[in-house]
């Protein structure tokens, strides 16, 4: 369990379906396609009115797809890769109602993507279900040149835009869904630590 | 002090909206402007009757476009505990009272991409505040307000006037219902519901939105209650020492209050949980009626919510 005193470091509280839901939209990448599977496994009545979206990425070679296809699930989209993931995500949820639940499960940097469309849509936050699954690695934004960069492991790490050696803190950005990457040696320029593996 | 910083008003005009309901409008005694207030906030109204302090909570309408007054409406409801009979018969224009700064404790949210409201009689005021600042912020919104009859409707007239098709009216006597199961399934995300009204009406209306798939986060609901009154308890304070009487017609925290003690609240109609206390020993039953405490809170029997909840016994010791 992660745990954090900066209060916007976020919170995962597992991919529980809300029976009261008309439609389920589930979003999942990698291992998160695990969590849609254990949430949904015996709930024929979920299955018949869930959406799911799943990106494999790097959990190509263990084939969940083939595991969520054998499920039944209502509608299926394999997705090459998150960001197409989300444009089609977008798409359903242009026409959504209130009676839609989304639900994100796979890694930070994707859950955090899942979450910002939702809001996007008008969905409260605290009505998105959540599970966070793989590995940790953490999306994070340069505060300095706002560049993002992904699947970072490690901290201090060199942004990939502008070059400045960045700490990855705790303090999380909701409306981008990333870590928030400051100056490691603004005081003194070239003293930086060594970078230590936090997020594998 | 309790409840925050006081403003002491004057009654300048009072309209009889309908046979039970008057609105009143409020200026400070000094003359200054009143505080700016967010829509669905209410004010604590405290009245000075003969032999005791009265105050209730009311929703307040609107700020005059110069801030010198506040409107407040208020239903006659006799077998109460005599604040709104108190405000009918004996307030009138030139009156004095004192109001606490506007609290709101069912506020608008700021994120919602379309509103809902929905009243029912009396429940309209802060609805009436909220439709008020939607169409000032140009959100999409809907007003459905449910009535007696045509005579009842406090602020019918002028919803339409100021909301047009906006607004839906339904009256009891001409068997018109909200039709919850047909407006809630296919609102856009986004949308927030608020319904402010008797209570068999707010669990409706909820009930609708969660079997439409609602989600919590986007249901709210002003479940104000003037506090009841009911039979009379010996009450003693055990810390302070005291012991006093809480009256038919008085509420615990107006008893309280009596003694001196500054107990505290901030709503006093059992939804903020600003007056929980705890319940040294009760000779009798507790009659909690607020909407704070879980079921197995009022079950324990060990807090009780002064501002609307009492003792249908002998007597009542508390941790004040």
């Amino acid at each position: 369990m992660l745990v954090s005193n900066i209060k916007s470091r976020p919170v995962y509280g597992g991919l529980k379906v809300d029976d009261a839901a008309r439609r389920h939209l589930v979003a999942a990448e990698g291992e998160g396609a695990l969590a849609a599977l254990a949430a949904f496994t015996g709930r024929p009545e979920a299955i018949a009115r869930a959406t799911v979206l799943y990106s494999p990425g790097g959990s190509a070679p263990q084939d969940h797809a083939a595991k969520l296809g054998a499920l039944g699930f209502d509608d299926l989209f394999v997705m090459p890769s998150q960001p197409t993931l989300i444009t089609r995500l977008n798409v359903i949820l242009a026409t959504a109602t209130m009676g839609a639940r989304l639900y994100a499960a796979g890694v930070e940097g994707f859950i955090g993507s899942v979450v910002a469309a939702g809001m996007a849509h008008g969905i409260d936050q605290a009505s998105i279900r959540t599970e966070h699954r793989g590995s940790l690695a953490r999306r994070v934004q340069c505060v300095h040149c706002k560049g993002m960069t992904d699947n970072v492991t490690v901290s201090p790490v060199v942004c990939s835009h502008c070059g400045i050696p960045l700490l990855v803190r705790d303090h999380f950005s909701r409306r981008l869904g990333a870590f928030q990457g400051v100056s490691i040696d603004a005081e003194t320029p070239g003293d930086v630590p060594p970078a230590e593996e936090l997020y594998a | 002090m309790s409840g925050g910083v006081e403003i002491p008003v004057r009654v300048v005009a009072i309209e009889q909206a309908t046979p039970t309901v008057k609105r009143f409008s409020l200026a400070a005694r000094d003359g200054s402007p009143l505080p700016v207030f967010s829509a669905g906030a209410h004010v604590v109204v405290a009245m000075d009757a003969d032999d005791r302090r009265i105050k209730n909570p009311y929703s307040l309408i609107d700020r005059s476009a110069d801030g010198s007054t506040y409107r407040i409406g208020v239903l006659r409801t006799p077998q109460s505990r005599g604040g709104s009979v108190f405000m009918h018969d004996r307030v009138a224009v030139g009156s004095e009272l004192t109001i606490t700064m506007p609290v709101n404790l069912f506020p608008l949210n700021r994120t919602g991409r379309k509103h809902l409201l929905v009243a029912g009689g009396i429940g309209v005021t802060p609805i009436y505040a909220m439709a008020e600042e939607l169409a000032r912020q140009s959100v999409p919104y809907e007003i459905h307000y449910a009535m007696r009859d045509a005579a009842h409707g406090a602020f019918a007239d002028e919803l339409v006037a100021r909301h047009g098709d906006k607004v839906r009216l339904y009256r009891d006597d001409a068997r018109e219902v909200i039709a919850v199961d047909r407006i809630l399934p296919n609102q856009p995300l986004g949308t927030h519901l608020y319904v402010c009204g008797p209570e068999g009406m707010i669990n409706a209306i909820l009930a609708g939105g969660r079997a439409a798939g609602w989600p919590e986060e986007n249901l709210h609901a002003e479940r104000f209650l003037a506090p009841p009154g009911g039979s009379p308890f010996a009450l003693t304070l055990a810390k302070a020492g005291i012991t006093t009487e809480v009256r038919g017609d008085q509420s615990l925290l107006e008893a309280i209050e009596a003694t001196g003690v500054d107990a505290p609240f901030l709503c006093r109609g059992g939804a903020c949980g600003q007056c929980e206390t705890k319940v040294v020993s009760a000779d009798g039953e507790l009659v909690h009626n607020d909407h704070f405490l879980s079921d197995e809170e009022k079950a324990s029997g060990a807090k009780i919510m002064t501002c609307v909840s009492r003792l249908q016994g002998r007597e009542l010791v508390l941790d004040l």
